[in-house]
This record gives structure tokens, sequence and C-alpha cells, in this order.
């Protein structure tokens, strides 16, 4: 999971990235627009977060039924896996004393498994976006830190990147679960503690180019204060960057956020995709082969990953034409 | 080898060394200072006062935190990594070192297939750039980086182990056939073994493949752009020779680079499809650990993969330099 963002620091340190001219928000503005007019996927990527968010939003109106409570017919018996309605022989499920009405079937012990996908939107938007938001700040700070002071400032940070590097992620996160409360925020937590290194590295170098040019000595001529050409100056031009990398934190989040719901270190009163499979999982449905169960939490878990690279790769591409597809 | 690389290696060995002592720190600081009673599982509510004494005595946590922390840290110089709470007295070392073997095995093969299979899939894309396989070929392996690997590992499990029952669903083998393997080797030799390997390495090798074969893409794309390549496609060498010898050849570095790299994050990499397969290894052991609070057997599970880790950080930084002349001749620059 690490190794994508570790070598992708490598083509941009390479090639400089294109930056505008013009007043700060509006080439900011422009590198956006252009991101999303030029690269069709990226607009599918924005799409599909839209109409995630959108389903996270409204999820107690959209889900038919409570995700966590087991459910139970007319006569007082829990409906435990029962079939999607349309997957249910006519009459089967209505012979074993009720009527199918789930889309995607329910749980071993009778939870709507479609109610379930509708919930598990919240926590992976919600993990995704603060995770890549903690991401894209911390790194964007050490970044500009690094790169515009040097010296021991530079000395410090990028070694607490090498730090970074070195712990293992997936175990640090297990790790962390140990000893707090099992939490989705424990995950948005070990995001923002170990990935702003690559973040941090590949703006610290993009900021090394942009303060040797005129418009930051003109500043510093003009008597603006270090944090002013920082922050006013410098950070709008590698802004773009900060998206960049936060599009694809947001993939990463969504992901570890699975993983670690799999391996049973989130809250149980918390639905999430990961959560889903686990219980899949655990409760055998591979192998009855309970499709219906396995197969859209993974594809939800796809989609939004995806949604996050194809919105990474159309920043890639406006910022570094030299690696646009031939 | 000149003085300057040989310094250089020195110092990148250094840092690594002072990198590692940090997480160390860092993972003595977390699992000290961590609210809960690193014994707590361990002491039973019916021990008397003196017992639980006693208990704290012999794992040497009655001692100020600082005497703590330098015996800590000499005992994980000498690997000395204490006894597990829950494998009955066993030493965290016994269980770890069961344990690494089945993890290299797994993510070696997997990384071999990923990195084969991603090194020629990313050339043909390069040669067949624009056409329809490539956009096929982009897409599925997007799609691979996207697909979480313990689902992956779930479907192949229902078609292959369930519905076809091809393939066994799980561990390294059954008992008998285990209590048979005396070294390593026997297990290596087993057939038994190697079944039981294909889908745990098959659902890896699906997710890393991505990475060698995008890099690699990308670095020909990049390569074929260059003058040597023009010169030799004027010097009417065949469009195969280019592409393999020339192009190929040079597009290689930065892959070989990721796939050092890859080893160590791999094996931090492999927990999920450890506990989706019940594989043996570093990954399914820290999870259990941590979910029966054994402390010792985490922390030397974490240690065990973090060393690991930095130390193909390192291999990866000097073969880059030896490899690459230009960050040679820099980081020599900075050294002098």
């Amino acid at each position: 999971m690490q190794q994508e963002a570790m070598v992708r620091d490598d083509p941009p340190g390479k090639t400089t990235a294109q930056f505008r001219q013009g007043s700060a928000l509006r080439q900011l503005w422009e590198t956006n627009l252009e991101v999303f007019q030029r690269d069709k996927m990226a607009l599918f990527g924005l799409c599909i977060f839209a109409v995630f968010a959108l389903v996270a939003l409204l999820a107690p109106i959209l889900a038919p039924n409570d995700p966590l409570t087991p459910l139970k017919n007319a006569n007082g018996d829990w409906i435990k896996d029962a079939l999607p309605y349309w997957l249910a022989e006519p009459g089967e499920d209505e012979a074993e004393g009720y009527t199918n009405e789930f889309l995607l079937g329910t749980t071993n012990i009778g939870r709507d498994i479609f109610s379930q996908l509708i919930h598990g939107s919240r926590s992976a938007l919600l993990v995704g976006f603060s995770a890549a938001a903690a991401v894209a700040v911390i790194g964007t700070v050490v970044g500009l830190l690094a790169g515009y002071y040097g010296g021991w400032v530079d000395t410090v940070l990028m070694r607490a990147a090498d730090v970074a590097f070195g712990i293992p992620f997936i175990p640090f996160i297990i790790v962390i679960a140990a000893f707090f409360d099992p939490s989705i925020w424990n995950v948005v937590l070990a995001m923002a503690v170990l990935l702003w290194r690559d973040t941090g590295r590949v703006i610290r170098s993009q900021v090394l180019v942009i303060k040797e040019q005129a418009f930051v000595s003109a500043a510093r001529v003009s008597g603006a204060s270090n944090l002013r050409i920082i922050f006013v100056y410098i950070a709008p031009s590698i802004l773009p960057l900060s998206f960049l990398y936060g599009s694809f934190a947001i993939a990463w989040a969504i992901l570890t956020e699975a993983s670690v719901s799999f391996l049973g270190f989130s809250d149980p009163n918390t639905i999430s995709w990961g959560f889903m499979l686990q219980d899949a999982f655990l409760s055998l449905a591979l192998t009855r082969g309970a499709f219906y169960w396995i197969i859209p939490p993974g594809l939800c878990i796809m989609l939004t990953v995806m949604a996050g690279f194809f919105i990474g790769r159309g920043y890639e591409e406006v910022l570094f034409p030299r690696l646009r597809r031939m | 080898m000149n003085r300057g690389i040989a310094y250089y290696i020195l110092g990148r060995f250094l840092q690594s060394v002072m990198v590692l002592w940090i997480i160390v720190t860092l993972l003595f600081l977390l699992f000290r200072l961590a609210p809960s009673n690193p014994l707590a599982s361990y002491i039973d509510t019916t021990f008397t006062k003196e017992q639980e004494a006693a208990l704290l005595a012999r794992f040497g946590l009655d001692k100020p935190l600082g005497e703590q922390y330098i015996i800590y840290l000499f005992n994980l110089a000498r690997f000395e990594l204490g006894d597990t709470f829950s494998y009955s007295g066993k030493s965290v070392l016994d269980i770890l070192s069961a344990d690494l073997p089945n993890t290299i095995y797994l993510t070696l093969s997997s990384l071999l297939v990923a990195y084969a299979v991603g090194v020629l899939g990313g050339i043909a894309m390069a040669a067949l750039r624009g056409s329809l396989f490539e956009r096929v070929g982009t897409t599925f392996t997007l799609m691979t980086r996207a697909a979480p690997t313990f689902w992956v590992g779930m479907l192949l499990l229902s078609f292959f182990a369930f519905q076809w029952k091809l393939l066994p669903s799980a561990g390294i083998g059954p008992a008998v056939v285990r209590y048979r393997w005396e070294t390593e080797w026997d297990k290596l030799m087993s057939p038994v073994f190697w079944r039981h390997m294909i889908l745990p390495t098959f659902t890896l090798a699906l997710y890393l493949h991505g990475l060698p074969l995008l890099l690699m893409r990308s670095n020909m794309l990049e390569v074929l752009d260059q003058d040597y390549v023009t010169m030799s496609r004027l010097a009417g060498y065949s469009e195969w020779r280019v592409m393999i010898h020339t192009a190929a050849r040079n597009a290689m570095l930065p892959v070989l680079t990721a796939l050092t790299l890859g080893i160590g994050y791999s094996i931090g990499g492999n927990v999920v499809i450890e506990n989706v397969f019940s594989w043996p290894g570093l990954g399914r052991t820290l999870v259990r650990a941590v979910q029966q609070a054994d402390y010792p057997l985490a922390q030397g599970a974490f240690f065990l993969i973090a060393l690991i880790i930095v130390f193909m950080n390192f291999i990866a930084d000097i073969l880059y330099s030896l490899l690459d002349p230009r960050v040679g001749a820099s980081a020599q620059a900075q050294v002098s």
C-alpha cells in the first residue's frame, strides 16, 4: 500500500511541476478546473464521490431497515439468511413463513444487508476524507517548512519522515487498536501520524525550486515576513500537489479502513463495508457461496477507491505533463 | 568501489540504525505508557498482592521506567524478546522464528510472480501504447489496485476452494503432513505446501503486479524518447531488440529498487492476506497477539517487521546509488 506512494515521489522529483502565473487563488482555481475539464475520468471520480456522499447523507431515509437490528417476521421468528428476492425461487421463502422483501438478503443473524451497505458509505467517506485532509495538511506544512527554512528544521523533519517510512503501516494500526477503544478514528490517527511522509517529501522538493524564483525574492525585498512568504506566496503554487496526494490518500484511507475492520479492529456498533465482509467471512458465507453478501461491499470499496485514483491521476496529468498517457 | 560510496553506505547504515532506535523507543513508550497494565491479561483477579508483585518483578516491571528502557534496548540488541503470555511459556523468539519463514516464502513467491508479470506487461503496454490492449490492461491493473486484497482473496477462496474444491482453503498443510516436516527443507520439498501456497500467492500477486507494471510502462515511455533509443532504431536494429535490449534494460532500474522496497513493505502488508488464508506467518501472529493482549509477542512481531522494512529501505538506497551513478555522485558530494 505504501509502495505506490513511495515510488510515486520519484518521478515528480525528477520533473518539476508546471506552475501557473497570476494571482494565487485564481491559479489554484484554474488548475482545479483544468483537472476536471481535461480528464473525464477525474470528473467521473468526482461523480462517484458525489453519489456516495448523497447516499451517506440520506442513509437513514434510503435504508429500509436498521442495519444493526436483527429482523423478525410476523410470526416472531428471526429472518436469518434470507436470499435476495430476485434469487429466491418463487414461494421458497414464503414457505418458511415470511414474505421476502430484501434486495440483498439478510445476514446469518437476520440483519438487512442492503441497509448495511447504505450505512457503510458513511464510515468509508468519513474516514476517507478526514484521513486525507489530515495527511494533506500535515504533509503540506512539513514540506513547506522543511523546504523553506532548510538547515536544522529540514534535517529534523526529514529524519522524522525517515522514521515514518520505517514503521509498518497496517501493523502500526493494529498495535494502536490494542491500546485505544476500537473506533474508525484509529485509522485516521494512524494515517495522520505516518502517511504525511510522501506528501512532505515531494512538497519539500518543489518548495526548494519555487523559493529560488523571482517573485519570492521580490516579496522578501518588500519586507514580507517568512511565514507570509510561505503561506501567501509559496503555498498556493504547491496546493495542487497537496490535492494530488490528498486524492490518493482518500483511496488508501478507504482501503485501510476496510482492511482494519476486516481484521476485527473496528467498532462493532459502526457498520462499515470492511465490517460487513468480516461478518460474512466469520459466518462462513464463503462456504455457502453467499455472493449476494460478499460481492456488494467489495464493489463499493473498489468504486470509491477508484474514484480517489481517478482524481489523483487527473491532477498528476495536469501537474506533470511528461507523465501523461501518450 | 571508491571511498565516496563507502562513506555513503556507512552514513546510510548509521542513519538506519538511528531510525530503528527511534522506532524501538516509540514502541517502548507506546507499550509502557499505555493506560492498561501490560500484565492485565496475565494477572488473575484471584492473585494476592504478593503474587502480583512477584509477577511484576519477574517481568522487570517494578523497576523505574528509565532502567526498564535500558534493559529493553540491551535485550532487543541481543534479540532477547522475552516470553509469550498466551503460548504457555514459549519464548517470543520461538514463535516468531517459526512464523518468519512462512511469511518470507509467501512474500517472495508473490513478488516474483508479480514482478515477472509486471515487467513483461509494462514492456508490452509501452510497445502497444494507444491500443485497445493497453487501455483494457491499464484499467484491469487499476481495478486490481483498487480492490481490497482480502476481498479478492475471499472471492478466489469461494470459487477455487469451496465451489470447485480445487485448492485447499487455509493453512500450510494438514497436521498429518506437517508432522513429517522436520526441517524447512522438508516443507519446501512438499507438494502439499506448494498447493496451499497457490491461492494466497495469486491473490497477493494480483495486487502487487500493478506497481511494477505501471512503473515499467512509464519508464519505458520515458526511455523510448531518449536519443540513444532513436539512434539504435536508426542503426537498423529490429524493434524487438530496441525494446528489450536497449529500452527495457534501462527502464528496469527503478523497478528493481521498487522490488527491494516491496520486500519490506509486503512483509508488513501481508497481515491481511495471512489472516484470510490462515497462513501461519508474522502477520497472523501479530493480529492474534493483539487480540489476546499478548504484549511481548505483539511487540516482538512489530519489531521484527519494522527491522525488515528499515533494512530493506537501506538496501534499496544502496542499490539505487550503485546502479544510478547520478545518485552516487550527489551522495558523495553530500558526504564529503
